[in-house]
């Protein structure tokens, strides 16, 4: 009778414990993207230069790389704050699960890495804690966390860069919520309005500069599929695909 | 129509009843167990890198000058203990799993003394075979931890249905017993953690 009274308050407390750290975890941003900075330590600018990079290389990849920035973790340990979290958003592929998330506790002074079952042979732990170590670590503690999480991007994307390539159709796939015909029909009309109006066809916009592209007049355009597993080819984030996450990964405070 | 058939009948139909539940709570049970093996089998390999780290980890070690020689077999000792303990995927009964969480609790405890030693030993924690040996070993650690984690789901989850009506009538015909979890973390159970950037 002990026995099983003392299985049946294992198995809450361990039930209890699971649903805890799933509630504590930041919701998923909407529309989806991949630099969230919960704190407001990055400029509007440093947030889209860095988020852009990462969306393109999402889009020629398939690989996400996503930034979080919060204030703590409180008396979570960061990494299993990080795994849970990259699970619960579903960074990166389900097919691949080449997804790594950046998780910053900022006040906590603390960064952990966290790689996706698929990267974990591209992205070893010991080179994960070397780009904090040389990257990250010397950046954040001149208090330039732009510059940190720049490099620290540049270098994990030059480590797994050759892993995974975008498939087929990768940057199709968010656009299954609207025919394709009805997506070409809007584009040729939006061409043919720009080329009588704007000549050289070019627009700036605080994206950068677009050329013949429509995607920035339909802001909406690349979130269609939701987080149905693709990315947007017009420099909008396409959302998170259900990766999934199995600790590897490295951390480090500074 | 006599009252004895209505009898029969209606004992007829529960029977049919409850073996058609039976049935279907037999099939999500096959499935449920099969899923503890899969995790379970995540949890072996966790816990096999980390014994196929220390070979080079107790290399490491044994380079630098005179580094004590009992820290460095106790390690050995817990590890070929530990990688004896094996458990048989079809049967992950509690006190199996608790004795193979035994006994790789004692190896990360030894793991965990050793970092601590090292600590005294400046030059060799500089080394960049050491730096990397430590990130692995720490990864592994939370490898296990997520494959510890996604296994006990998947016991409570298996427990839970092999204890609810009606199918904890059959459960133990069809040989579907209650499983083991892992226990929280306790002193001696601790991943070894050791700051290294201070």
């Amino acid at each position: 009778m002990i026995k099983q009274l003392f299985t049946i308050l294992s198995m809450l407390a361990c039930s209890f414990a699971f649903a805890q750290i799933e509630k504590e975890l930041p919701t998923k941003p909407s529309p989806p993207r991949l630099v969230v900075d919960y704190t407001n330590t990055l400029t509007a600018d440093q947030t889209n230069s860095l988020e852009q990079k990462l969306v393109a290389f999402d889009d020629s990849t398939s690989s996400q790389i996503s930034i979080v920035i919060v204030e703590s973790t409180g008396d979570r340990d960061i990494a299993d704050v990080a795994f849970a979290l990259g699970r619960a958003w579903g960074i990166g592929n389900k097919e691949f699960n080449n997804g790594i998330l950046m998780l910053v506790a900022k006040n906590d002074r603390k960064i952990f890495i966290a790689t996706g079952y698929g990267l974990e042979g591209a992205l070893p732990d010991a080179i994960a804690k070397q780009i904090i170590a040389n990257e990250i670590r010397p950046n954040f503690r001149e208090n330039d966390f732009y510059r940190g999480l720049d490099e620290g991007t540049n270098a994990i994307i030059e480590a797994i860069q050759g892993e995974y390539k975008a498939p087929e159709g990768y940057n199709e796939k968010d656009k299954k919520g609207v025919p394709g015909i009805v997506i070409i029909i809007i584009v040729i009309i939006i061409m043919s309005i720009i080329k009588r109006g704007g000549g050289g066809g070019g627009h700036y916009n605080r994206r950068g500069y677009h050329r013949g592209s429509s995607m920035w007049l339909f802001p909406g355009a690349g979130g269609f599929g939701g987080f149905g597993g693709g990315s947007s080819s017009g420099g909008r984030f396409g959302g998170f695909g259900g990766g999934s996450f199995g600790g590897g990964g490295a951390g480090g405070n500074w | 129509m006599s009252t004895r058939n209505i009898v029969l009948i209606s004992i007829v139909a529960f029977i049919l009843l409850l073996g058609g539940c039976g049935c279907s709570g037999y099939n999500g049970l096959v499935q449920k167990d099969q899923n503890v093996k899969s995790k379970w089998a995540n949890v072996e390999s966790d816990y096999q890198r980390r014994a196929d780290l220390i070979p080079n980890l107790v290399n490491t070690v044994k380079g630098a000058a005179n580094f004590e020689q009992e820290t460095i077999t106790a390690v050995i000792e817990a590890r070929s203990k530990a990688t004896q303990t094996t458990v048989n995927a079809n049967d992950l009964s509690p006190e199996k799993i608790a004795a193979f969480q035994k006994a790789q609790g004692q190896l990360s405890g030894a793991i965990g003394r050793l970092l601590v030693s090292v600590e005294r030993y400046p030059e060799l924690k500089a080394t960049e075979a050491f730096r990397d040996l430590q990130a692995q070993l720490e990864g592994t650690e939370n490898r296990i931890k997520v494959s510890r984690n996604d296994f006990n789901a998947a016991v409570q989850d298996y427990n839970t249905s092999v204890k609810k009506f009606p199918m904890v009538l059959f459960s133990g015909l069809f040989g579907f017993n209650e499983k083991g979890y892992f226990t929280a973390v306790a002193g001696s159970e601790k991943a070894p953690t050791v700051d290294f950037n201070k």
